[in-house]
């Protein structure tokens, strides 16, 4: 089955960054049409599907637009051309922890967090448990947040996506959460995700990460594909590129 | 970056949908958990500030219009006042923290495909919550000063949820409003110190000119004062052409406000 499915996909951006003051609003409705703001486009066309049970590493440089394709496969954002089709419940992993507030407990922000992802009242309280222990965070599970420190809020964040057990796991750059010993066990929880048969779409700039999680990869580039294939190839031709650019 | 798009990327976009399908009951329950404990956990009096704000505020003008331009008469007075604080200090603090509700949010809905609309509801409902303290305390009030329950009390559920309808209309619309244009807050603002003045709050309906209580009637705010006054002080049945009014100019408010957001919330992220 397919789980993702891209269909010559188009997301632009205005120049301006979003946001707009009344000024130009009313600049916009007495003057100049709206068409001449310049845009730019995160992606141009992009086509890929991911099957069920497969992993997928989108690499590129910063600006290739690897985030934006993630939000859109996420459901965040709408494409302004093409198709996005989603098959399964995605938990997304972006921005680790952004969700949190800091006035918070520990008990509470999990709470608020498994629901924003889809759980329910029963789901979460079953699931309690097993997310503090993963996380290692032990009693400071009733503490507010604030007096957490930064690796402790990205394993609370991973624990309650990886255990909330979602059938597509959307992943930007997270492998470098917490210590050695909280990598290990996020690189074993992912394993044993893929050896469930779920699917994984997987953004990091860590060729190691990459090679060690994903079979494919897809390289992005100024919003285009560049490749897409078995990670190897496509990594070796991605890191050539980046070579050659560092030496001219 | 090319700007000039080849032109079959503009074909029509289709989006997923129905990408969420979590527990709408359990999402607003941590919600509007979160709003009411990020306000009051750090405070000593907590939820008393919902209790002591129309007090102060109920002493504060009985004095100044029985004292200074002592035009008001009569042992109700202050009574009367609390008719009219509680039910706008709702309407604007609702409608003023609604305005921001998807701002403060802005990380979240980055974050996760829930309906959007979950975040300005849920701040209307967390209002509520204060809501329900504040009428408490006037109805207690009436009951220990005033003229004591009658029956028409039940009415009290259907307008108050007619308000409840109202302000959530229009927190969506300004909500969204304020995703594109961050002044809105400010208008909202400016428009809570205008109500003030222009809702009965320290002055009866009577006063009102003729030629102008038709209109009034249609503000909800004046109307749900109006109809406050009527059950818990005259103790006379609502008016039904103001409970027309009333039902009428919310009804029209929660599904203006709601086309306003579905129309609005497709460039949410680009513009948080």
């Amino acid at each position: 089955m397919t789980l993702i499915e891209f269909q010559d996909v188009s997301k632009w951006f205005h120049h301006s960054g979003g946001r707009e003051l009344l000024r130009t609003h009313i600049v916009k409705w007495f003057g100049r049409s709206r068409s001449r703001q310049e845009r730019f486009y995160a992606l141009k066309s992009v086509s890929f599907r991911l099957e069920e049970g497969e992993s997928l590493a989108i690499v590129g440089a910063n600006g290739a637009g690897k985030s934006t394709l993630l939000s859109l496969a996420a459901g965040l954002a709408a494409p302004d051309g093409g198709r996005v089709r989603v098959n399964g419940r995605i938990g997304a992993l972006l921005e680790l922890g952004s969700g949190f507030h800091p006035d918070l407990t520990g008990t509470e922000n999990l709470s608020l967090n498994a629901a924003l992802l889809g759980l329910s009242r029963r789901k979460t309280a079953e699931l309690f448990d097993r997310i503090v222990d993963f996380s290692g965070i032990g009693d400071f599970i009733h503490e507010p947040l604030r007096t957490y420190s930064s690796g402790m809020i990205m394993r609370l964040a991973f624990s309650i996506a990886i255990q909330s057990d979602p059938d597509i796991l959307l992943i930007d750059e997270i492998l470098a959460v917490g210590d050695a010993a909280f990598q290990e066990k996020c690189r074993e929880a992912m394993a044993s995700f893929r050896r469930a048969g779920k699917s994984l779409l997987f953004v990091s700039h860590s060729a190691v990460a990459v090679r060690e999680t994903c079979q494919r990869a897809l390289w992005l580039d100024h919003g285009s594909v560049m490749m897409d294939g078995a990670v190897r190839p496509v990594l070796e031709a991605y890191e050539g590129r980046a070579a050659l650019r560092q030496g001219s | 970056m090319q700007s000039n798009p080849p032109a079959l990327l503009e074909r029509r976009a289709t989006c997923p949908k129905a990408m969420w399908n979590g527990d709408y009951g359990f999402l607003l329950h941590n919600l509007i958990a979160k709003d009411f404990k990020v306000r009051y956990r750090n405070m000593s009096l907590g939820v008393f500030w919902s209790l002591l704000n129309p007090l102060i505020m109920m002493a504060l003008l009985t004095f100044i219009f029985t004292q200074i331009f002592a035009t008001a008469t009569g042992a109700l007075f202050p009574l009367s006042v609390l008719c009219g604080l509680v039910p706008f200090n709702f309407f604007s603090i609702s409608w003023g923290s609604g305005t921001m509700s998807l701002l403060e949010n802005a990380a979240l809905i980055k974050k996760v495909p829930v309906p959007r609309q979950v975040f300005p509801i849920a701040s209307v409902l967390a209002n509520c919550l204060h809501l329900i303290i504040q009428i408490a305390l006037l109805l207690l009030s009436i009951i220990v000063f005033g003229r004591g329950v009658n029956v028409y009390w039940l009415w009290l559920p259907v307008i108050w949820g007619l308000e409840i309808l109202f302000v959530t209309g229009l927190v969506l619309a300004f909500s969204a409003l304020n995703v594109f244009v961050r002044d809105t807050r400010y208008v909202v603002e400016c428009a809570n110190t205008l109500l003030f003045w222009l809702v009965p709050i320290f002055y009866s309906f009577s006063l009102i000119p003729a030629r102008y209580r038709e209109v009034y009637q249609f503000n909800p705010v004046a109307a749900l004062v109006l109809l406050m006054r009527n059950i818990l002080l005259d103790g006379t049945p609502p008016l039904a052409s103001t409970l027309g009014r009333l039902a009428f100019s919310s009804l029209f408010t929660l599904c203006a406000g709601w086309l306003v957001f579905e129309r609005l919330k497709k460039r949410f992220y680009e513009r948080l």
